[in-house]
């Protein structure tokens, strides 16, 4: 295959990668970061790829995986917290939050990966619940109760803070 | 009716995506036009998903950057990809942080300098020896606060107290010297009515003057660590984040009240 065709084939999907990718780590330049060590690697597997293979969910289960293996590698190192988060952390109680005006992405936040990452695959990549259970490496019956519970989740939180969502979990 | 395979959760998401067949989508419509509390529910993540998507959508329209041009990535393939990732894990740090504390903006994030996770590490350490033990979990009791607060600060060379987390529902039971590197460190310890024990560590900080928090789990010990004053702090407990941070304000705010002018320092 020439670079012209693989960059035929990739280049279309690359917006979409890009926004996952912010999705997950909301930060640009880490975002480009994850995209082009998703491109790189499946440039350098490109003839592992199976040829009738769904191109689009192999990329994006590349990126995923990439992405887990660093949150993986970060666990086991400490995280910092700035006084400013310490500070934020009473927001579920601010008159904002309480009138219901939170970010969609903070709702986001909330919760644990793999719902984040369902809710993003198929709410707004627009991956069918066959390709999602591929990049998720899932059953399908598991993407569609996990997708049901991350979309339960994020109402909760949207409508009641954070407080409730953890007293809910814990 | 007759037949008709009942309403799965399953049904409800893919009426949500627009994805139903047009004979499942009616049966759909149907149920839902006599459910309405469960339509609302419905309508609500509708709406949710948009949000979501509109709220990311910018990132669609972005030109994208020259550097994930495939022919540049082929033509680059021989540069090593390491540093790359660094900036991931940067970034990761933060939104692990958005998980904890719930802060959607405002926490930052830097490496650990190499001693401050030595201090951390070995605060955890002391933490899992010694609130396990049930015969002389310290050297000197709570009774003799007074004596043991002058001697460890003596110790450490620095003005220490032991914070009053009654607030928070734990006593003080006492204190131990320990070695922490080269220097002697201060381990203060905690019971609350449910027996769960949480410890302090305090020892001078020999880099920095002061430190924003910082957390870290190990084997579901949790730990904040902060360096104010020239005193690094660590306090641990075998609990939630959520629970600890609180814990962890407290003293912080102790700590600072106590070395303002009037007490002065050494």
């Amino acid at each position: 295959m020439t670079l012209d065709e693989i960059a035929s084939l990739l280049e279309p999907q690359i917006p979409g990668l890009r926004r996952y990718a912010w999705a997950l780590l909301r930060d640009d330049e880490a975002a480009d970061d994850l995209v082009q060590d998703t491109l790189e690697r499946a440039i350098r597997h490109w003839s592992q790829r199976h040829r009738d293979g769904d191109l689009r969910a192999w990329l994006f289960a590349i990126q995923r995986n990439l992405f887990l293996n660093a949150l993986r590698k970060r666990k086991t190192h400490g995280v910092q917290v700035g006084v400013e988060a310490l500070e934020n952390s009473s927001n579920a109680d601010n008159p904002e939050s309480r009138a219901g005006l939170r970010d969609i992405l903070a709702g986001l936040d909330s919760l644990p990966e793999e719902q984040r990452s369902v809710l993003l695959l198929i709410g707004v990549e627009d991956l069918s619940y066959e390709q999602a259970a591929q990049v998720l490496d899932v059953p399908l019956g598991t993407v569609m109760s996990r997708l049901s519970r991350a979309r339960g989740r994020l109402r909760e939180f949207m409508e009641n803070g954070r407080t409730a969502v953890l007293r809910s979990v814990k | 009716m007759t037949g008709a395979r009942p309403i799965g959760e399953d049904d409800l998401q893919a009426y949500a995506d627009g994805r139903l067949e047009a004979a499942r989508l009616e049966t759909v419509k149907d149920y839902l036009s006599s459910n309405p509390g469960v339509a609302q529910r419905v309508e609500r993540e509708m709406a949710q998903r948009e949000a979501l998507r509109a709220r990311l959508a910018f990132k669609m329209q972005e030109p994208i950057p020259a550097r994930l041009r495939v022919a540049n990535l082929i033509s680059a393939r021989k540069r090593p990809a390491l540093f790359k990732m660094k900036g991931v894990a940067a970034a990761l740090a933060w939104l692990v942080l958005g998980g904890i504390l719930g802060a959607a903006g405002g926490a930052w994030w830097s490496e650990r300098s190499s001693s401050q996770m030595a201090v951390a590490d070995s605060a955890i350490t002391a933490h899992r020896l010694y609130v396990s033990e049930r015969l002389h979990p310290v050297e000197v009791p709570g009774e003799q606060e007074a004596h043991l607060v002058q001697w460890l600060s003596r110790r450490v060379g620095k003005p220490l107290k032991a914070p009053d987390l009654n607030a928070q529902g734990y006593r003080l039971i006492g204190g131990r010297l320990l070695p922490s590197g080269s220097e002697a460190a201060a381990l203060f310890m905690y019971e609350n009515e449910g027996g769960n024990r949480l410890t302090l560590f305090a020892r001078s900080s020999l880099e920095e003057k002061e430190t924003a928090f910082r957390f870290e789990m190990q084997d579901g010990i949790s730990a904040f660590s902060w360096i104010d004053n020239g005193l690094s702090y660590v306090v641990s407990a075998r609990a939630d984040r959520t629970q600890l941070l609180p814990i962890a304000e407290a003293i912080y705010h102790q700590f600072q009240t106590a070395s303002g002018p009037v007490k002065g320092r050494l």
